[in-house]
């Protein structure tokens, strides 16, 4: 019994706590891309810098917070400093829709256009970030560390393994349930939510129905700015910032929206938790679950680790190209790539 | 006009020739460290440790009859060998170097011997390289290192956690020469008494989380985790993963680890942990620390080894009467070894004297150099472990 229980902390510990989070700030990221390929049309090769981006105004609210000595107890100031950087951020992607995407939208230039116009726009971001903060690590976490620490669990429950919840862990999968949630609400009831629904299903019909496309650019616009600086500040709190780690962070969003299926919001969440439970559980060594699940005469003594831990990325590559390959709309019949 | 044209080209002749004789005059040595890098906040010490030794010779004017000397500084950014190669061909074709303070990780250090130091012709000593392929590194005799190969802070590192009775760890390096090679020298140094090694993993710099490394280690287990990394980068990434994830209690770091950064990052958090880096308690240690002042941290790791190279290259050089590379790498050795009168940081003047009135030295310096087999420091270490916070010193050894 104390064995089961053992390998379940252990397994929750390392693996489901931490792929939880992580999922939960790949299906923020993911939902972007996906918003803006379902109603823009382009995969946006610079939402991981929009990201950055906003995290970067939200970190330095945060340290001016942080320095006139504002707290909110347990919870990280960066919370208070969240909706000015969501601000600066549309600000900042509205800017670029008017100077850069509405050009070649107007011309109705092909999606690889924009696509590799966006990588460009990805470059300029990529390049502002790193002069506004520098390249550095930055920390900008505070207010309480843990729910439970592992030490705490060890001695409350007798057990042999500890098991930890980060409050940010927490916060991450809190914040991401909320904004999932007034997201959908916002799709599925609202005026707004329903024209843009209509425009990404065609985009002639909803424009002889009276959709006003423009607005329909700037609210989705609005929306991905929003749902960027919350991944991008969550994925901060929980690990650290780091403006390289958003740039590299692009590959596994797109591998959750495209398994999801590009363009679906149902498929956007559901990818960025099959791609982050696959990368964490295939890169983990059971030795130790096994070795409690199993008798002792089975346990291994190897460490049974599919793929080390340098190959995590891979993982996203190849469920990506299994997926293109046979099922290249996704697994919520989204848009085929 | 002509009579006018002569005396402006007879001039500019003069002052030409004016200008080579204080050139002749002017030694400069490369400071080539890792200003930018993982390794950036040890690096501003240990350069200020070089620069007091050439400071000192150039003020007591006895070098080769008053010739002063120069440091010149770049970057080696301790990772980039494409950048570091570059930045020491600049200081040998611009600024016309004799001789190089550094470089100091090993990856790069590997590199501008091979591709600069050699085919120049060029003296290296470095203060911190400390993997073990430097030692079988093709050199031409150029390369020095006042810092102990990694292979022998293998066998230290056995001996300390053996004594504590702990013989089974996880190991996890970052992944370059440095991290490789101690963990490798480690692991057979380890293994050689007793212990056991439960995994030895490899981690990248610079990424923003390492659960996942963690929980394949925690997954092997072992009493103590071995941090072979960086503290700017990994290293403190991985320490602070396996906190969090209650995988391990206590570590054990290894040189390039303990810094001031590792007390200001995990404090209280790690007591219990126990590393070392090359360090002395030797007179000389002492009266350096006394000489820095509170100029900089004379106790930074790396910082006693700077000065002791920039110190040994200038003795050579007086030993040699040249500034020629070719002519002083003979003489490294014999200054830094025994037979001969002790030389303890400060007394760099003196030892001028000594080697042109002929008598012989031996240069012990602020971390007892003593060079032995292709030219490196035989080490010693100070083991420290974590109290309250602070990293103190257990011993040396």
């Amino acid at each position: 019994m104390t064995d089961l229980l053992n390998a379940l902390v252990a397994l929750a510990n390392f693996v489901i706590i931490p792929a939880s989070a992580y999922g939960a700030q790949l299906a923020l990221g993911a939902l972007g891309v996906t918003l803006v390929y379902g109603i823009l049309r382009f995969s946006n090769f610079a939402h991981g810098d929009t990201m950055a981006f906003g995290t970067t105004i939200t970190i330095l609210v945060t340290w001016a917070l942080q320095a006139a000595g504002v707290s909110l107890g347990p919870l990280p100031t960066a919370l208070l400093a969240l909706p000015v950087g969501i601000a600066a951020c549309a600000v900042m992607v509205l800017v670029t829709d008017r100077a850069v995407y509405r050009f070649y939208r107007e011309v109705r230039a092909k999606p690889v256009i924009l696509m590799i116009v966006s990588i460009g726009v990805m470059f300029i971001m990529n390049g502002l970030v790193r002069f506004i903060i520098g390249p550095d690590d930055q920390s900008f976490a505070d207010g309480a560390r843990f729910v439970i620490s592992a030490r705490e669990f060890k001695q409350w429950s007798g057990l042999d393994e500890g098991l930890a919840l980060k409050s940010t862990q927490l916060l991450t999968l809190v914040t991401a349930a909320l904004v999932v949630a007034v997201l959908f609400w916002f799709l599925n009831r609202t005026r707004t939510g329903k024209s843009m629904r209509a425009y990404s299903d065609n985009e002639d019909l909803a424009l002889l129905s009276g959709v006003d496309p423009e607005r329909v650019v700037r609210v989705t616009w609005l929306i991905v700015a929003a749902l960027a600086t919350v991944a991008g500040v969550l994925y901060g709190l929980d690990k650290s910032f780091k403006p390289f780690t958003y740039f590299q962070i692009l590959l596994p969003i797109f591998a959750s929206a495209i398994v999801g299926g590009l363009g679906s919001p149902v498929g956007a969440i559901a990818g960025g938790f099959v791609i982050a439970f696959s990368e964490v559980t295939v890169t983990y060594a059971w030795k130790k679950v096994l070795g409690y699940l199993l008798p002792e005469s089975l346990e291994p003594s190897a460490l049974v680790q599919l793929l080390s831990t340098d190959y995590k990325f891979a993982v996203s590559f190849v469920i990506l190209l299994v997926v293109l390959l046979f099922r290249p709309t996704g697994l919520f019949r989204g848009k085929s790539v | 006009m002509k009579k006018l044209l002569m005396a402006s080209a007879a001039t500019a002749l003069m002052a030409g020739s004016a200008m080579s004789a204080s050139h002749s005059d002017e030694i400069k040595l490369g400071v080539i460290l890792g200003f930018t890098g993982p390794i950036e906040s040890l690096t501003p010490s240990m350069a200020a440790g070089a620069e007091m030794a050439m400071a000192e010779v150039t003020e007591s004017g006895k070098l080769m009859g008053g010739a002063t000397v120069t440091p010149v500084r770049a970057d080696s950014t301790c990772v980039d060998a494409a950048a570091a190669t570059a930045a020491a061909e600049r200081l040998i074709t611009s600024d016309g170097i004799k001789g190089i303070v550094g470089a100091d990780c090993s990856g790069v250090t590997g590199a501008i011997l091979s591709n600069v130091a050699v085919p120049n012709g060029i003296v290296m000593i470095s203060p911190s390289a400390t993997s073990p392929a430097l030692s079988e590194a093709e050199d031409n005799g150029l390369f020095f290192r006042t810092a102990p190969s990694d292979a022998r802070q293998g066998v230290v590192m056995t001996e300390i956690l053996m004594e504590q009775g702990i013989d089974e760890v996880a190991v996890t390096y970052t992944n370059n020469d440095y991290g490789k090679g101690l963990a490798d020298s480690f692991q057979q140094a380890f293994e050689a008494a007793g212990g056991t090694v439960t995994l030895s993993a490899a981690h990248e710099d610079g990424k923003a989380d390492y659960s996942a490394e963690v929980g394949a280690l925690a997954a092997a287990g072992g009493k103590r985790l071995v941090v072979a990394g960086y503290v700017d980068q990994g290293g403190s990434g991985i320490v602070r993963a396996a906190l969090d994830s209650g995988a391990f209690d206590t570590f054990h770091f290894p040189d390039g680890m303990i810094g001031t950064q590792l007390e200001e990052n995990f404090g209280s958090e790690i007591d219990g942990s126990t590393g070392q880096h090359p360090g002395t308690d030797s007179e000389g240690a002492n009266i350096f620390a006394e000489l820095v002042g509170d100029k900089f941290d004379s106790t930074s790791p790396f910082t006693p080894e700077s000065y002791d190279a920039a110190a040994l290259i200038m003795l050579a050089m007086q030993a040699a009467g040249s500034s020629d590379p070719a002519a002083y790498k003979e003489k490294v050795m014999d200054v830094a070894n025994a037979p001969g009168e002790k030389i303890y940081p400060g007394e760099l003047g003196k030892a001028l004297d000594l080697i042109a009135a002929g008598t012989d030295i031996d240069y012990v310096g602020a971390t007892a150099v003593e060079l032995i087999g292709p030219g490196e420091s035989a080490g010693n270490y100070r083991e420290i472990v974590f109290k309250d916070g602070k990293i103190t010193t257990v011993k040396y050894r």
